[in-house]
């Protein structure tokens, strides 16, 4: 059993909804990153994405693009990002989600990635562009590896497609709340609610919703019928408006337990289960 | 490379040419796509569709476009006739208008009434504007700032045929990050809205999709010159940006063996990478000849070494893009087309020489093939033939030429 699925037992046993952080390796800068790695874990994380910046993310809107900027201005690259989470990893013990787009890993070699991101302490990985039909190469390399292929799905996909992509998922499904791009959002939407029960019906694994979840009141809304949360841009909002600050981890720290702080279990839970 | 003996260029049912093509997309466009995939695939054994389609081409876009005998071109070759596919003669100026028209039609059938469109040089935009103002469609074009200032007059144009122009300030603002924005407003939009891509690249069945409206070129002038002269050509030659003005020229003479197929991407003003779009240059350090993904399919494309997408550059914003139509991709790679390159400064050469010895200005994207053309021609009896497609007209890029002949 993956440790991702580890986890999701865990929030089961316990009855919380699950915290999924996003941040894009090497935004504002590698350091900074690998230090944001650890103090959302202990903020209460049940499980981080890292972000491989790209210079062309179609899915992202304008803060993750901007944040995907700022890394390549630093020269940030996959194999750096790989890095950063085996930096983290020993100080953590929570599974991280590699998130990239197709090019950047297509480039670098599929049993290579595999190996060097087993190597980093990768769990998982999501790749936003490459759909099942065009991933099973992949997915069976990475599941070799014992990486948990994460696949995506949207209020507009089929039930036939459902089906499938249930099928080749390992560790969670991750439902896209909304057609569009990722960005916070005032509301959320009652498609995401639908698409879960309708994920439900014709798979077994947890469900995280994402896109648009940015405040305690989205994840609390989000944790009544989904297994976790993902909060991206909200969460590099924060990391681009203190990106100057001395002690910007910090305060991304306290962002993130805000999020958490209507569920107090949660915070004081998750930090038992997997701070070591 | 060998020459190969295909006799037919078509994809598999999911729109892979081999590696190259097929879909990688965020998952929330596969229902999109699926569903236009299948409405086209409807249309496209529909006699009526092409009645109506053909009817349109002919008596709004001027169609059949001429074949023009370029004698005085071929005198300076001296060698095989010159034959120039007038595409310039098009309605709205350019070949675009081709595939624009017929997607209109598949938009109308499939009921959606938001059409978005990227552009880079302007023309594919017109030609979008244009057929949404004749069929009453609410019109959305994304073009780069940096091509919104080298296309001044074209964005007029579509604003004068009440599209919005949105500006993109992305990245180098030009015909890539035009395409992300696109893509981005229709996974957004996507329950009202219609895609209605310029260039035969993008995922499935866009690739597809785009060439079939395109391939009324190479039919008409496979026709012509058999009409003209008695026999095919022995070469093609056209330019390549993403790909659709050369594969609408190609695919109905890819099973005749005797026929070169001749491609030519923008060769910019230097080799390393950056400074060109030749996306099979051959130099170690121009980033040519790598295969990756990009905007949903997986052909040839300019990147670094960690697979960022790479500027490019070329005199002409149609050109100026750092992927490759996967089919080009993949009659590349069985060699059954070759693929040159030509200068920045060759194409304003060649444009120089079209004006002035044929009386005609072409589109600077067009004019990187006349000169490789020359070249061609002069190795060639005069008994034989070869056809250049004229794929628009020049009057939008006069003012460029214009300023760069001042300095």
């Amino acid at each position: 059993m993956s440790r991702i699925r580890d986890t999701f037992a865990g929030l089961k046993r316990t009855g919380r909804g699950g915290f999924i952080p996003f941040i894009t390796a090497g935004d504002p800068d590698l350091a900074t990153s690998e230090l944001l790695l650890i103090e959302l874990a202990a903020a209460g994380a049940d499980i981080i994405e890292l972000g491989v910046p790209f210079s062309d993310p179609v899915a992202d809107g304008e803060v993750i693009q901007r944040a995907s900027e700022r890394a390549l201005r630093n020269g940030v690259t996959l194999r750096d990002a790989l890095a950063c989470v085996a930096h983290a990893k020993q100080q953590i013990d929570v599974p991280v989600v590699l998130f990239s787009y197709f090019n950047p890993l297509l480039q670098f070699g599929r049993d290579r990635l595999a190996n060097e991101a087993k190597q980093a302490g990768v769990d998982a990985v999501l790749v936003t562009d490459l759909i099942p039909e065009e991933a099973q190469a992949w997915t069976e390399t990475l599941q070799q590896r014992e990486l948990d292929p994460i696949f995506l799905v949207a209020p507009t996909t089929s039930d036939e497609r459902l089906v499938r992509i249930g099928q080749q998922a390992r560790g969670f499904i991750y439902a896209v709340s909304r057609a569009g791009v990722t960005g916070a959002r005032d509301e959320m939407t009652h498609d995401a609610e639908t698409l879960v029960r309708r994920v439900r019906m014709v798979s077994d694994l947890p469900v995280a919703v994402g896109f648009g979840v940015s405040t305690a009141e989205h994840l609390r809304e989000v944790w009544r019928f989904a297994d976790a949360a993902v909060v991206g841009s909200a969460i590099v909002r924060e990391i681009e408006r203190l990106k100057t600050a001395p002690d910007l981890v910090q305060r991304v720290g306290k962002f993130a337990r805000s999020l958490l702080a209507t569920n107090q279990q949660n915070v004081g839970d998750s930090t038992a289960l997997h701070l070591p | 490379m060998q020459r190969s003996t295909i006799t037919t260029s078509e994809p598999d049912e999911n729109g892979h040419w081999g590696q190259f093509g097929g879909r990688y997309v965020p998952e929330t466009l596969v229902a999109p796509l699926d569903e236009l995939t299948k409405e086209f695939t409807r249309a496209r054994h529909d006699a009526e569709f092409w009645r109506e389609l053909d009817q349109r081409l002919r008596g709004y876009c001027g169609r059949p476009t001429p074949l023009f005998h370029g004698q005085r071109l071929t005198a300076h070759a001296g060698g095989a006739q010159i034959y120039l596919k007038r595409e310039d003669l098009s309605h709205t100026g350019s070949h675009k208008i081709n595939n624009a028209m017929g997607q209109a039609l598949l938009s109308r059938r499939m009921g959606k009434r938001r059409i978005i469109a990227e552009t880079g040089a302007g023309q594919h935009g017109v030609a979008t504007a244009t057929v949404c103002a004749m069929f009453g469609l609410q019109c959305i074009i994304y073009m780069g700032a940096e091509d919104m200032r080298r296309q001044a007059l074209n964005v007029f144009r579509m604003r004068l045929l009440g599209a919005e122009v949105a500006a993109v300030n992305a990245g180098a603002r030009t015909l890539k990050d035009a395409i992300n924005e696109a893509l981005r407003d229709w996974v957004t939009n996507v329950h009202d809205t219609y895609y209605l891509l310029g260039s035969a690249l993008g995922p499935h069945p866009y690739p597809l999709m785009v060439r079939e409206f395109q391939r009324v070129i190479g039919r008409e002038a496979r026709e012509q010159i058999l009409s003209a002269t008695g026999r095919l050509p022995r070469a093609l030659i056209a330019c390549v940006g993403g790909g659709s003005n050369s594969i609408g020229l190609f695919h109905p003479f890819i099973g005749d063996q005797s026929v070169r197929l001749i491609g030519v991407e923008a060769g910019g003003r230097a080799d390393s990478l950056g400074e060109h779009a030749a996306r099979f240059h051959p130099t170690a350090a121009s980033g040519g000849g790598r295969i990756g993904v990009l905007h949903g399919t997986m052909s040839y494309v300019l990147q670094n070494d960690t697979g960022q997408i790479a500027t490019t550059h070329s005199i002409s914003a149609g050109l100026d893009y750092a992927a490759i139509g996967p089919e080009h991709a993949f009659l590349h790679d069985n060699g059954r087309a070759e693929y040159i390159c030509a200068s920045d400064a060759e194409a304003l050469e060649g444009f120089t020489l079209c004006a002035e010895l044929e009386g005609i200005i072409p589109a600077l994207e067009s004019s990187h093939a006349i000169i490789p053309a020359v070249r061609i021609a002069r190795e060639l009896p005069q008994s034989d033939a070869i056809i250049v497609n004229l794929s628009g007209r020049g009057d939008k890029d006069a003012q460029l030429v214009a300023e760069l002949n001042i300095r």
